[in-house]
């Protein structure tokens, strides 16, 4: 057995032991991750011992082990959700055939794109958010960030598994190539924009869990519908990962949202940012830009592309059982599309529309945050409301890329855009506040940063005031 | 995807930088800048939106326009950089949507076009000195690919999205259309199973596999990739052996008149007979000599003889391509003095040296290229008062067959007359003069007419073998009509592909192999019902269903 076989160091429930070939890749493979974490990760904070979960095994205790750790000793691991038995095929041309455990053919290309364009943005938003520790505002959000962090490390070795199993040596080279790409560089950009976009505060940090990592999850449940088994097996079990990205952002913007009011009360004017918080049309600002850079990750409104995933069965609908239909090419879905200056609703052809409904599904989705914020903010007797802007509000793809439209989704020309923007993004004077209340990281175990309320309760059954991540020194 | 039937306005040719609307041409000393930037809603028809730099007939129009004027208008430039001025795309190749709307026979003439463009880049560079350069940020593909071949070098950003790629046969169904496939193993001489590997992946190949595999030169990091092109762009400037040495000449404006049934220009008459599906071309000699000294003929400008009468027949031939589907046959006829366009070939020929008159000579042979590759049957009729001589002998040689009026009691009975023009300074396709062409069986024959003073009148004409028939002065009349009725009667494919393989007798070259597989291969795959049926490929492109084969091969 070679040296990195080892359950003990890459836990697995794929047979490594037994798989030459995987495990030559990755010997090759394993050592320039170790070293890209090292460059690309988080910065200052490799030599701390962090409380972290590691996934050891599928099983329901396995997949939740707590305990302190250097993350370049964190044992990536290598999981798929136990197959489902005579699984069968749920959508598209080959609907209720069994599925692939091998890839044909036909569609090798297909997949490899998507799973190079899924595991692209697992090393991307490590990237992004690698300077945040250092201003974070407590040890137990410092400890969330770390977490998603190799949890997206793992994500790219799930990818990294597929690549290097079934897709020989393009596989491999895509595999490195992963590790080569850099998110916001000019020469080895991330491929996907938002993936690109500077992660550079706390408040990104929340909104980037709670919108950017959602588009990851609709991505996931869709890929999870996948014909080819692997791959919908190991999306499935990436999912119970990307739930705690996404906890990580609705509690974050919670407790920031529970400060700002609190603060807002304490003074005079209601003014949340003379109290060194937050105030809420910030937020909400954050959330226009957030929400609409992580819909332009679905890809076009009408996508030939989106059609012949479909079709072949490679990606389909999140939760593709609730549907009747599975073949879908008789139903069309309305889209709004400019005709002579003004939007009119055009017949598209629903396999062209995918990845409008799983836009729609992702937009409902999100509005579930919104509703139990705004609920808060009401509680706590602010006469505000959290909104998402409509999908068509400053989209750099699809459709409505080249146009402008207000949050609520008007046509306005480029003149009131300029005038108004920065009514509706976050401005370089946003951001400079931003920055201003995060100027320092926050140690001291228990301890909150002013703009934040602390969580409820701690991790794992431990105190908020746990020493979860211990300094090196 | 329907043919769109419409009747449309007539699609013209001539255009000037300042109405571009689809390339930014600039020039920076001897470096031009032609970057491409597609309106999208500015397509010659309706009905299909130019995205991501997808291009149609108009903006290879423009193409075809801006290197016309780095011929005549910029001595100044040794160095030509193609790009694209989008941020994220370089060419997604000639639009799908376009071509799914259109009937076979504009497609065909669309791909025969710009093929005509693209060699066109590679004449001005192999013999005016113009270098190339492709610099390709961002996906480039198809088309897109095809245009960087035709350029002397490809350099590639490497910034993990740029690629390049031939997606038709993985993603359509077809062949690229504009010698993507030839100039692969043919001219980059990309090795054949690795050509194989690249046309059958529609995502194509970035990076330095790229460059392995030789389908670009370079690659380079998107943070360097302007200043790396930059510099190369100065090397190859000034490793040119472009003569600069005279001044450019402003293309002036052809002032055509349009009718419903052909046009009329200074030199050229085009008269199209809807019913009968034949058009006639008449080509005047020029009115005077031509002066035989190089400042005397720069003088003349757009006025010297050789350039406007050409240019006026090259837009004859293009209307007539794409506004007169129908017609099949050009009767090709002159009229004028043929001392007076022998003294234009001998000032020509004495000039040769000179810039100017180096790309009119050039010019002149790439329209008797496009004569040559029209797909209408071509016949000359040579009577009483035409000047078949020296240049215009040419188009008499380029027709499929020459019928010359034999009439004793004439006043001046016609003959035809070589001179030095014949001699090889208008290569065909096939790199052969239209002599050598024509006389295959006998080169040296060939060469002694070619260099023989002889005017042949039409018996001595007949016996020379150059021309076809000579009917006396009461057959004649008949005989052409007859001629023309029967030409007219027979399958226009047919017709197409027996001229074709007539025509062009000897050697392959790149050249011929372009048009003959666009013209085989390329088109009958674009009619086949696994391209275009009703679940073809192309059919297909953009639907939600997938296509279906016929899986027999033939
Ligand atoms: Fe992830
Ligand atoms: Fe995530």
């Amino acid at each position: 057995m070679t040296s990195i076989a080892n359950n003990e160091k890459i836990p697995n429930n794929v047979d490594l032991a037994s798989d030459k070939r995987l495990q030559r890749a990755l010997e090759e493979w394993q050592p320039r991750f170790i070293d890209w974490w090292k460059e690309m990760g988080p910065e200052g904070f490799q030599e701390d011992n962090i409380y972290l979960r590691t996934a050891v095994s599928v099983e329901p205790d396995g997949w939740a082990h707590f305990d302190y750790v250097k993350m370049p000793d964190y044992r990536w691991g290598i999981f798929l959700t136990e197959p489902v038995k005579d699984r069968t095929i749920g959508f598209g041309d080959h609907f209720g055939k069994p599925v692939w455990q091998q890839i044909p053919g036909e569609y090798r290309n297909a997949l490899r794109r998507l799973i190079v364009t899924q595991g692209d943005t697992e090393p991307a938003s490590v990237e992004q958010q690698r300077l945040l520790g250092q201003t974070c505002p407590s040890l137990y959000d410092l400890r969330n960030l770390f977490q998603v962090n190799v949890e997206e490390g793992r994500h790219l070795w799930a990818m990294v598994y597929l690549l290097h199993t079934y897709f020989g040596r393009d596989g491999r080279e895509e595999a490195d190539a992963l590790l080569e790409r850099r998110s916001g560089t000019d020469d080895k950009p991330r491929i996907l924009g938002a993936f690109n976009e500077p992660c550079e505060d706390w408040l990104s940090f929340f909104m980037f869990t709670y919108f950017t990592d959602r588009d990851g999850k609709y991505q996931l449940l869709a890929l999870s519908e996948s014909s080819f088994d692997p791959l919908s097996r190991t999306t499935r079990f990436m999912l119970t990962e990307e739930a705690h990205h996404m906890f990580v952002g609705e509690t974050g913007i919670l407790r920031v949202l529970d400060r700002t009011c609190e603060l807002m009360k304490k003074d005079p004017n209601e003014d949340a940012r003379a109290q060194g918080a937050i105030d809420l049309h910030t937020i909400q600002r954050y959330i226009n830009r957030w929400f609409s850079v992580s819909l332009d990750l679905f890809g076009g409104e009408v996508s030939s592309n989106a059609a012949s995933f479909f079709a072949g069965g490679l990606k389909g609908r999140a939760k593709e059982e609730r549907y009747e239909d599975h073949i879908a090419l008789e139903a069309t879905m309305n889209i709004p599309v400019m005709k002579d200056g003004r939007l009119v609703d055009d017949h598209v052809p629903l396999r062209n529309a995918m990845n409008e409904v799983l836009r729609g599904e992702y937009i409902e989705d999100s509005q579930r945050g919104l509703d139990k914020w705004n609920r808060l903010i009401k509680e706590k007797g602010v006469d505000f409301e959290l909104k998402l802007p409509s999908s068509r509000f400053n989209r750099q793809g699809g459709l409505y890329a080249g146009l402008h439209f207000d949050p609520s989704g008007r046509l306005i020309d480029r003149a009131e855009w300029e005038a108004r923007k920065h009514e509706w993004l976050p401005t370089e004077s946003d951001k400079v506040f931003i920055k201003s209340l995060m100027t320092h990281p926050i140690y001291e175990p228990g301890k909150m940063a002013n703009w934040i309320a602390a969580p409820k309760h701690g991790i794992k059954g431990r105190p908020v005031e746990f020493e979860y991540v211990r300094r090196s020194g | 995807m329907a043919e769109n039937n419409a009747p449309q306005p007539p699609v013209r040719f001539e255009t000037h930088p300042s109405q571009y609307k689809h390339w930014k041409l600039s020039f920076d000393g001897p470096i031009a800048r032609l970057a491409m930037d597609v309106q999208e809603d500015q397509g010659l028809k309706p009905g299909y939106p130019l995205k991501l730099n997808s291009y149609d007939l108009g903006v290879d129009i423009e193409l075809s326009d801006a290197i016309q004027r780095v011929r005549f208008e910029h001595p100044e430039v040794t160095c030509v950089v193609v790009s694209s001025a989008k941020d994220r795309v370089f060419c997604s190749g000639a639009n799908i949507y376009m071509l799914g709307m259109s009937s076979h026979a504009f497609k065909v003439n669309f791909c025969k076009f710009t093929n005509e463009t693209r060699l066109g880049i590679e004449e001005v560079s192999r013999e005016s000195g113009v270098r190339f350069l492709c610099a390709i940020n961002g996906p480039c593909a198809g088309g897109g690919y095809e245009l960087a071949l035709a350029c002397d070098e490809i350099y590639l950003s490497d910034d993990g999205s740029s690629a390049v790629s031939l997606p038709e046969v993985p993603l359509l169904a077809v062949l690229p259309g504009t010698g993507g496939l030839t100039r692969l193993v043919d001219k980059r001489k990309v090795r054949r199973d690795l050509a194989d590997v690249f046309c059958t992946l529609a995502e194509g190949i970035r990076g330095p596999r790229a460059q392995q595999y030789n389908l670009v030169d370079k690659v380079a990091p998107r943070s360097k990739f302007k200043d790396v092109v930059e510099s190369r762009a100065k090397e190859l400037a000034g490793s040119s052996s472009r003569n600069t040495k005279w001044q450019g000449l402003a293309l002036a404006p052809l002032g055509a008149k349009y009718r419903d049934d052909g046009a009329d220009y200074e030199h050229v008459s085009l008269t199209v007979d809807a019913s009968a599906r034949v058009a006639k071309i008449v080509v005047r000699a020029p009115k005077t000599a031509t002066p035989d000294n190089a400042s005397a003929i720069r003088e003349l400008g757009n006025k010297l003889w050789a350039l406007e009468c050409f240019r006026e027949l090259d837009d004859a031939l293009l209307n007539l391509r794409f506004n007169y589907e129908t017609v099949g046959l050009i009767v090709l006829e002159t009229e004028g003095d043929p001392a007076m366009v022998l003294s234009s070939d001998a000032a020509l020929d004495k000039n040769r040296d000179d810039g100017f008159v180096h790309e009119v000579l050039l010019y002149q042979r790439r329209v008797l290229k496009r004569l040559d590759l029209g797909a209408r049957s071509l016949f000359t009729f040579v009577r009483e008062g035409s000047c078949f001589v020296g240049t215009l002998f040419e188009l008499s040689l380029a027709s499929d067959r020459t019928y010359m009026r034999d009439d004793p009691d004439a006043e001046s009975p016609p003959y035809v007359q070589l001179s030095a023009m014949n001699r090889g300074s208008f290569p065909m396709s096939n790199g052969l003069s239209r002599m050598q062409n024509r006389f295959l069986y006998d080169p040296e024959k060939a060469q002694k007419l070619s260099e023989s003073p002889e005017r042949f009148d039409p018996s001595a004409a007949v016996k020379a073998g150059l021309v076809t028939v000579a009917p006396d002065a009461i057959d004649w009349d008949d005989e052409v009509r007859l001629a023309i009725e029967e030409r007219a009667s027979l399958s226009p494919d047919a017709l197409t592909g027996m001229e074709a393989s007539l025509r062009f007798a000897g050697p392959e070259t790149m050249e011929t192999k372009i048009f003959a597989r666009l013209s085989a291969w390329q088109n009958w795959i674009f009619t086949r019902p696994n391209a275009t049926g009703p679940r073809g490929a192309l059919t297909m492109y953009g639907r939600p269903e997938r296509p279906e084969f016929d899986m027999r091969r033939t």
